[in-house]
């Protein structure tokens, strides 16, 4: 009488050892990847990557430039695409429940979410970098905010729709503009939703080659000037490991661990928030 | 007593998508007293509480049909401006619903809404308001911290101060005590009492007791039709309906 007992509980442990050894799997990988990354790494890392820019071959030199032409790409790239998102999702999320804009928006918005990166590049070559005969930091920085904004579009959405519709109707039962409720009551309730989204699309932007190889490209100088060719990790990256020089290889596995760490960081800070926000409700 | 009607419904017939949820509804709210909904769930008596506000319109698919009189005006009508409406019709929801911020924001924001005080003239309101749902002495010290930081209770009794803070003419109740503790449940009750020289009230719940106790009117819904309303002595005593007996002594529901 124990037989379909015995037979099930057979089946359930067969299936835990098959899913463990799957995960397993999953984290050998990604371990061996961070463990080489940080063997080889690590070699590279010293004060003068930080303050000196990209070297001839042979010589010394750092990533100084290019860690700064990042940054400023990053930044401008979030604050174009930032807020976009934010209205946009937020449309979808409080706006959107009638007609057919909002399906047809977030439909377009998944196919961008899943577009690949060198798409995103050479669109904005096409559109910007052929019509204005030079390659630009601003170039880099347009084709960063178009894989920003469906990432924030859609975790803004998400995370409105996790606010309960009896706090949209308690406000709306005082009598509240349909606008004061987002901007007083609802946003409010998901900030820290939201901000962690906006988190994880500079984590995805952040280590992207693809768009910026035809549109920032690179420059093996320092320079800030944003309507001029500029330095940029993940390209500088994949020309020194693409070269034959060992010294150039180290910086680019020096690189590659900065971006790593910086992608990680801004997740652990996203999870952080993110359970704050939970605990908080 | 003088019950001139706040409230009067003629034929209202509601609808979710093609789902017929009230049926030719007719009914005068008495202005100044506390009517209540009575009946089993999916009767519709919430439904037709939503509809006293148009709460319904926030959602796509939902219309009601008819007519509903507030002070003779239809409020179906298509020109109604629905924030003026909702400020002059308050409702409180049966979870406690503070908005994220401050115990005085909770209460300041409805207020901010259609007028501009002073501050003094805030920071009195707002005293009114958690004075009159017996929520000042709890909360007096602590008005900047976050409305989640207070009891269920408290929560209820700082959504009904703010329901009441904008001044409405109506307060819709919708089983505002069925989250709460008995001790919690009394105060709301009290405040009902008190509240009704000022507000006419209109509350759905699921506890005949509690109907007995607050209300002076109350109607008998079933299956989306009114069966019987009456002065609630009347309808819980002697009433004309045996459905309604039945339900009120148990039989049924």
């Amino acid at each position: 009488m124990f037989s379909i007992y015995n037979r099930r509980r057979f089946i359930n442990k067969f299936n835990l050892l098959i899913a463990s050894l799957s995960m397993l799997l999953g984290l050998l990988a990604l371990g061996w990847i961070l463990f080489t990354l940080l063997d080889y790494g690590l070699h590279g890392v010293s004060i003068n990557m930080f303050t000196k820019s990209t070297p001839p071959p042979g010589s010394v030199g750092g990533l100084q430039n290019a860690i700064v032409g990042s940054l400023l790409m990053s930044i401008v790239g979030t604050m174009i695409g930032t807020p976009i998102g934010i209205l946009a999702g937020t449309y979808l999320a409080e706006f959107g429940q009638r007609g057919w804009l909002a399906p047809a928006t977030r439909f377009i918005n998944d196919i961008l979410l899943s577009a690949p990166s060198i798409v995103i590049g050479l669109f904005v070559y096409a559109a910007y970098v052929a019509t204005a005969h030079h390659f630009s930091g601003w170039a880099g920085s347009l084709a960063l905010a178009l894989l920003v904004i469906p990432v924030v579009v859609r975790t803004t959405e998400n995370m409105l729709n996790l606010v309960p519709n009896t706090l949209r109707e308690a406000a709306a039962a005082l009598g509240s503009p349909q606008w004061k409720i987002v901007t007083m009551v609802t946003w409010r309730a998901s900030k820290a939703g939201m901000l962690t989204g906006i988190l994880l699309a500079v984590a995805r932007i952040s280590g992207e080659t693809a768009p910026l190889l035809f549109t920032a490209l690179n420059n093996q100088f320092w320079s800030t000037n944003m309507n001029a060719p500029i330095a940029n990790l993940p390209v500088v990256i994949f020309q020194m490991a693409m070269s034959p020089y060992d010294d150039w290889h180290d910086l680019a596995w020096a690189g590659a661990l900065l971006i790593t760490l910086t992608v990680l960081g801004l997740s652990i800070l996203a999870r952080v928030l993110f359970k704050q926000e939970k605990s908080s409700h | 007593m003088d019950t001139n009607a706040k409230i009067s419904l003629r034929d209202v017939n509601f609808f979710y998508g093609k789902a017929h949820a009230l049926k030719n509804i007719n009914l005068d709210i008495p202005s100044n007293h506390v009517t209540a909904f009575i009946g089993p769930s999916g009767c519709g008596k919430s439904t037709l509480l939503r509809t006293l506000n148009r709460m319904y319109d926030l959602y796509p698919g939902q219309r009601a049909e008819g007519q509903i009189l507030l002070d003779g005006k239809n409020i179906l009508d298509k020109g109604t401006d629905l924030n003026k409406l909702r400020a002059r019709v308050g409702m409180v929801f049966q979870k406690p619903t503070p908005f994220p911020m401050s115990i005085y924001d909770n209460i300041a924001f409805g207020i901010k809404l259609y007028e501009s005080p002073s501050r003094s003239e805030l920071d009195d309101r707002v005293e009114w308001a958690l004075k009159k749902s017996a929520l000042w002495n709890e909360v007096k010290d602590k008005l900047n911290q976050s409305g989640y930081s207070l009891s269920g209770g408290q929560q209820q009794r700082l959504c009904i101060a703010r329901g009441i803070a904008v001044k409405p003419e109506i307060l819709l109740l919708d089983e505002p005590a069925s989250a709460l503790d008995p001790i919690s449940t009394a105060r709301i009750e009290e405040l009902i009492h008190e509240l009704k020289t000022d507000y006419t009230i209109t509350i759905v719940t699921h506890s005949m007791q509690q109907a007995a106790r607050v209300s002076d009117f109350t109607a008998y819904m079933y299956l989306g039709e009114m069966v019987e309303f009456g002065k609630t002595d009347v309808v819980f005593t002697n009433p004309s309906k045996k459905e309604t007996e039945d339900y009120i002594t148990g039989k049924f529901g």
